[in-house]
């Protein structure tokens, strides 16, 4: 603070100072107060609003809870709330996006800090960072026509002799989805690990190879260790990103892929329910959290690696 | 079991850069050998290509008589103990020395109670627990030993191990690892640029320069009789004087220099030519010129050491030479300014080549 102000005076200190209270106050603080606030009462009509049936009560998140369907898990059939089931599954495969996208970046990171000519990296990262440039929808887009039922994908496949018929990569469950979010969000998972995995002397490598270690196993003791609070700030960023996207599963997902932010905006768009939209919008916000720190304490991960 | 090593014409080259050149030696199983040289003439690429990290360009290299082409590091019977040690900062003391016992698929007791043992070995009892952050220098430095040791090696590569210490541990350090080295017998090959360090420890040194051996022997001959003018000014101090060679009888020359003309040993120019080199302590600084090799010096500035006297003079020709006199007690401190005569014996100075370096 001291040193702002000597070296821009009082003047540009003081517009910067109001330009960070004002980003923090009225664009983060206010509205999620608002929508807090408002998450505790009915969805009435407009003359209602303030009335006597205006009162606080936890009625918005229970309605979670409604509406059973049939759902199945290795045959076992059971009956589940239809939002809980949409919640859980967004969960679910939030994770398999992050698994994939760590098994995808690890490698490729491993590369770009130890192995790849130094001369070369900058091209690589310019050549990583330039899909980044292209909007996100554009990005989403494209991929539904790659994985279009008459796609270059599918006819690459056939081509290749991989597959006999094409496939429906977008009309099979979550499987468009999945894709979407990993090309979306892989480069959150790269950048973490690329940065852990560059400070780790590469004199520990060697000696663990002089030691007679095979390279699995200089991975598994040295480097991933090593790189475990980027794998973890990856992960953790990844999957609140995928868990949170509405873009990539509007666009990419099929009929069977509900994803709960697109419950949260037909209520909110919809339904005009601003009320249970909030509450739901609030749930996936705590229980993300709640299950990111959950795996971080199974992962003996602490807060201060990650912010690193 | 020690292994011997055997290098037999090997080269290393880094795109148009010749690291090591036609490099031959051939050292002998629990031999403790030292590659000496300035930073940059190839030591540590000898070391990289015994150890597996860099493969010869040219040449072989066997550990053991068993030729080490195409075998990687983690497949060598060697262990290298890197400059920086290289510990691993995330696991304690004991993880770290039983590493490779760990590779091995040695059970947990078994590689604790071994992990104990060489802890004791260096000297470090009840560290086993300890994080690598948690200790000393010179305690780190035993650690990496241990390591190394771990894995019974037959050959142990030291690449300047002891250039982080300070001076005092260092001494310690070097009578340490003479100590270790001569209980377990294992071969060492240690790299340095520090002489002290080399001609203390070493059964034998290899002098570099440029990528190329320029001497292989033992610490005295390698002191004593220098092959050549870099090995001379490497390894101590030399007063040097250029000249030409006059008349060589019997190993002894006579050598035409702006001082006048000495005589000394002729070493193997082999059609080159030489300088005259001459060790301070081999000189005497005297009120009349001797019988030979006498030049007349004013003094410079004098230092007394204690044991050893360092006089700086000056030649009538302008040269700067350096004396040392050995004080037993009785010796005169030259003063400042004095005339005197600075000589050498001929049998104590060496007409040399210089360098053996591409031409």
């Amino acid at each position: 603070m001291q040193d702002l102000l000597r070296r821009y005076g009082p003047g540009l200190t003081i517009i910067m100072c109001l330009l960070v209270v004002f980003w923090l106050v009225m664009l983060v603080i206010v509205p999620n107060i608002t929508l807090f606030e408002q998450s505790f009462r009915p969805y009435l009509p407009v003359t209602e609003v303030g009335g006597p049936k205006d009162t606080y009560g936890i009625g918005n998140y229970m309605k979670v809870f409604d509406g059973n369907v049939t759902s199945s898990i290795l045959w076992i059939e059971f009956e589940i709330p239809v939002r809980v089931r949409t919640f859980l599954l967004t969960v679910w495969y939030s994770i398999v996006v992050a698994v994939l996208c760590l098994m995808l970046a690890y490698p490729l990171a491993y590369y770009m800090a130890k192995i790849v000519n130094p001369r070369s990296l900058p091209t690589l990262i310019l050549l990583l960072f330039i899909p980044l440039w292209v909007s996100e929808v554009l990005r989403a887009f494209a991929w539904w026509i790659i994985l279009a039922f008459k796609g270059p994908l599918n006819a690459l496949l056939l081509t290749v002799g991989l597959i006999d018929d094409p496939i429906r990569w977008t009309n099979m469950g979550f499987t468009g989805v999945v894709i979407g979010l990993i090309y979306t969000y892989v480069l959150f998972m790269l950048f973490p690990i690329y940065n852990a995995i560059q400070s780790l002397d590469t004199n520990q490598i060697e000696a663990a190879e002089d030691l007679g270690a095979p390279w699995w196993k200089i991975h598994w003791r040295i480097v991933i260790p090593h790189a475990k609070p980027g794998i973890a700030s990856g992960s953790v960023m990844v999957f609140m990103l995928s868990a949170g996207s509405l873009l990539v599963p509007s666009i990419l997902g099929s009929t069977t892929s509900q994803w709960f932010t697109q419950t949260i905006n037909e209520t909110f768009n919809d339904a005009l329910d601003w009320n249970t939209a909030s509450a739901y919008a609030f749930i996936l916000l705590f229980m993300c959290t709640l299950f990111v720190t959950l795996a971080m304490w199974l992962f003996r991960v602490k807060l201060s690696d990650i912010a690193k | 079991m020690s292994a011997g090593i055997d290098l037999e014409n090997v080269c290393c080259d880094f795109g148009t850069f010749r690291a090591v050149d036609n490099a031959n030696v051939s050292i002998k199983p629990g031999e403790f050998f030292s590659f000496l040289g300035p930073s940059g003439c190839g030591k540590t690429t000898i070391l990289r290509m015994v150890s597996g990290f860099i493969e010869p360009t040219q040449g072989m290299i066997r550990i053991g008589a068993k030729d080490m082409k195409g075998q990687r590091p983690n497949q060598r019977p060697t262990a290298l103990i890197f400059q920086n040690l290289a510990l691993f900062p995330l696991m304690p003391i004991w993880e770290n020395i039983a590493f490779g016992l760990e590779v091995r698929g040695v059970d947990k007791a078994t590689r604790r109670k071994k992990a104990e043992e060489l802890l004791a070995l260096v000297d470090l009892p009840g560290a086993a627990d300890k994080m690598v952050s948690q200790l000393s220098g010179g305690q780190k430095q035993r650690v990496a030993i241990a390591r190394a040791l771990a894995v019974e090696p037959s050959v142990m590569l030291l690449d300047e191990p002891l250039s982080a210490l300070d001076l005092k541990l260092r001494q310690h350090m070097r009578a340490e690892l003479r100590a270790i080295q001569k209980r377990t017998g294992v071969t060492f090959i240690y790299i340095t640029h520090d002489q002290g360090e080399a001609l203390a420890m070493s059964d034998r040194v290899g002098v570099m320069s440029q990528g190329r051996i320029q001497q292989i022997a033992d610490p005295r001959e390698i002191y004593n009789n220098p092959v050549n003018g870099f090995v001379a000014s490497f390894v101590g101090e030399n007063n040097i004087f250029t000249g030409d060679v006059q008349q060589a009888t019997g190993g002894m020359a006579s050598f035409a220099t702006p001082h006048g003309t000495f005589r000394a040993r002729l070493g193997d120019l082999a059609g080159r030519a030489g300088k005259l080199y001459v060790r301070p302590e081999h000189t005497l600084l005297t009120a009349t010129a001797g019988v030979e090799n006498a030049i007349p010096v004013t003094v410079g500035d004098v230092s007394f050491e204690g044991n050893f006297i360092t006089a700086h003079a000056t030649s009538d020709s302008g040269a700067a030479l350096t004396s040392e006199l050995r004080n037993d007690g009785s010796a005169t401190v030259p003063e400042r300014g004095a005339r005197m005569f600075m000589s050498f014996d001929a049998a104590r100075a060496a007409i040399l080549p210089d360098a053996n370096v591409r031409a």
